[in-house]
């Protein structure tokens, strides 16, 4: 099969998903004239013109309420955020608005909006560059949430969350654009609340979450050579969760562990382990373990950003801890 | 490039009606869709603070009548409006039934929005072109901004109007708001409806500019002053906004020049404003000012007036008898609302 970067899966999906639909329009920062800050926008703009890849001021609030309101007369709006510590300035457009739209108005209307965003933890761009904070998006009924880990995923997700009548709040990781993977020539989506099992095992499973879904079966490929067997879980999208995978997973291998780039306390994790606790108590032969960062900004210093960053090392003595 | 112009529109002469088409007929719509909010949010208020029977924020549009009046009639009706949660007015101008958002305040399965929005949402009834009512301040300019975006890349020929308070214009999303809808050239109207207080706080300690209308100006808009205790006023300055709009894909912002009769929401007495601004201002109560004109200009006679009253009266209590009978929806038909095609 034909590998394609993380970037140009996303371009590709993008692509397609313009061509296929005229309703489809993307508007945010530099993604037009600039081609977009990780060239996942390149070439677009002179390929479908200005009416349908617009250059925005830096208004991030501006950015998502035109995509709402684009949303509610028709269109396709595919919103890009810079960067994921942007979104507070979109919060009120996102959580009070969007979100909640179909809700309040008794199914009247309703927001086919995507939200593209992305993380940097891991580029040295300091703690106002780098948060991943997915979890605070768990408390938004009315949202969806995708967070792919491969080439493949991305596009399929994104061309999903294209297609999809509500709004969707697609994260993507930074550090993530350049790597390859294989992605299929033809027509292909993949739905929402379907995760993935991207490894088979027996031992312990690890649930992985964006960018840690690679560190994950890093991990799970040492850990073999230890005579470990590890199922990798990649979740893809977060709301909905697809808990019945992920139990199904802990009830074959007893253990658990789940590795995030977002701040351990209340985070993805968090919720994932309350689930599972709730729902499968009786098969879980360990506590869960978290494998997160911790309890501060986001460091410059390099050295300092790798040792705050989930590494397949950290989760390796995560495994260490539950498996004998 | 020329400076955006700033016009002031307080009234026009007697012989001017014609020529805006203000027939006796269209003064009469005007007169019945004024009374109708007004006795509509009367009844509100009783509802609430004597028979003690609703129960919330409820934010009045006592007052302000003659804008959502004036602006909407002056509008299509394809248009689309975008406004808050004082919108009872705006809501019933686009033709949102009465009955409809009085079941919507009771929250009932007869409401507009099944009685999952209630007061500050019952403007949501896009099948009038009622698209969206908010209850963050600001929030709804950015989303118009959309709308209009909208209807301009689907080459439609309709056009939006959102309406918002003094109190938004000091909002982040006001600024970015506007400024999109000035930059990109978006067929919207931009309606500040300056009652002069934001809750209690008076619009001269939080707003730094001489005027609002200024900060419409200063993103290169032109803008309207205009008396928004008078209809005609408010009727004449948006149709020639909407035409701008319409015609040129050109944005309007007026500042409406008004009054809140009563509090910031209905449990407000509004008592930290001074007697005598309430005085003068009563004075020029819309729909005082409005009869007078009718009466003096000879357009209608005391019982054509008096007939009107009499019909809005019916249809306000019918519109409580109809809240009244429906029942809400069941909790888990509620939960089938959070996303749109299931899931």
């Amino acid at each position: 099969m034909r590998e394609l970067t993380y970037a140009d899966a996303l371009r590709e999906a993008l692509r397609e998903e313009m061509i296929r639909d005229s309703n489809v329009v993307l508007l945010g920062e530099e993604i037009g004239v600039f081609n977009g800050v990780y060239k996942v926008t390149r070439g677009l703009l002179d390929e479908f013109g200005a009416e349908r890849v617009m250059d925005t001021p830096i208004s991030e609030a501006a950015i998502t309420g035109a995509a709402v309101g684009l949303a509610l007369v028709g269109m396709r709006p595919v919103a890009e955020i810079m960067y994921m510590d942007f979104l507070p300035i979109c919060m009120d457009q996102l959580v009070t608005q969007a979100a909640k739209m179909r809700f309040m108005s008794g199914g009247q209307l309703k927001v086919p909006m995507v939200l593209r965003t992305q993380y940097s933890l891991g580029r040295q761009h300091g703690a106002q560059h780098s948060q991943f904070t997915p979890s605070w998006f768990l408390q938004v009924p009315g949202l969806k949430v995708a967070l792919p880990a491969t080439p493949h995923d991305a596009k399929g997700l994104l061309k999903s969350a294209i297609r999809d009548e509500n709004p969707v709040l697609f994260i993507e990781s930074g550090l993530l654009y350049k790597t390859k993977g294989p992605v299929p020539e033809e027509e292909y989506t993949i739905p929402f609340g379907t995760a993935d099992i991207k490894r088979k095992g027996d031992d312990v499973t690890i649930v992985g979450v964006s960018r840690c879904v690679g560190e994950s079966l890093s991990a799970a490929k040492k850990l073999e050579e230890k005579g470990v067997s590890v199922e990798v879980v990649d979740i893809r999208t977060l709301q909905p969760l697809d808990l019945g995978t992920i139990i199904e997973s802990v009830k074959r291998t007893a253990r658990l562990v789940i590795v995030s780039d977002d701040v351990k306390t209340g985070g993805v994790g968090a919720e994932i382990s309350a689930a599972v606790t709730e729902n499968a108590f009786d098969y879980l032969d360990a506590p869960v373990v978290r494998v997160a960062c911790p309890e501060t900004p986001i460091p410059f210093s390099p050295p300092l950003e790798q040792m705050y960053m989930p590494s397949a090392d950290r989760i390796i003595q995560a495994v260490a801890r539950i498996v004998e | 490039m020329p400076l955006a112009t700033l016009t002031q529109i307080h009234g026009i002469s007697q012989n001017e009606y014609s020529k805006h088409g203000l027939t006796k007929e269209k003064l009469r719509e005007m007169l019945h869709m004024m009374l109708l909010i007004r006795r509509f949010e009367e009844k509100v208020e009783e509802l609430f603070l004597v028979k003690g029977l609703l129960i919330g924020p409820s934010h009045l549009y006592l007052g302000q009548e003659a804008i959502a009046t004036g602006a909407i009639m002056a509008l299509e009706n394809d248009d689309q409006t975008v406004t808050t949660y004082r919108g009872h007015g705006h809501a019933l101008a686009k033709g949102v039934p009465a009955k409809l958002c009085m079941a919507e305040l009771f929250g009932k399965s007869t409401g507009n929005c099944k009685g999952l929005g209630g007061s500050m949402h019952i403007g949501i009834y896009p099948k009038v072109g009622s698209l969206y009512a908010t209850a963050i301040v600001g929030s709804g300019i950015p989303i118009a901004a959309g709308v209009a975006l909208g209807l301009k890349l689907k080459k439609s020929k309709n056009i939006v109007a959102t309406f918002f308070g003094d109190g938004a214009v000091n909002t982040g999303e006001f600024h970015e708001g506007v400024n999109l809808i000035a930059v990109w050239k978006l067929p919207a109207l931009v309606f500040c409806e300056n009652n002069q207080y934001g809750m209690s706080t008076h619009v001269k300690r939080a707003v730094s500019s001489p005027s609002i209308a200024e900060r419409g100006r200063s993103y290169g808009m032109d803008t309207m002053v205009v008396d928004g205790n008078d209809v005609i006023s408010v009727y004449v300055a948006t149709k020639a906004a909407a035409e701008k709009a319409r015609e040129h894909s050109l944005p309007t912002f007026l500042e409406c020049l008004t009054y809140k009769m009563k509090g910031h929401g209905v449990y407000d007495k509004g008592d930290y404003r001074p007697k005598d601004e309430v005085a003068k201002w009563l004075e020029r109560d819309p729909i005082l000012v409005f009869k007078k004109r009718l009466l003096e200009g000879r357009f209608l006679a005391q019982t054509e007036i008096d007939q009107e009253e009499r019909v809005v009266q019916q249809e306000i209590e019918d519109s409580v008898a109809f809240a009244l009978e429906g029942s809400p929806i069941s909790f888990d038909e509620m939960k089938k609302y959070v996303y749109a095609g299931g899931t």
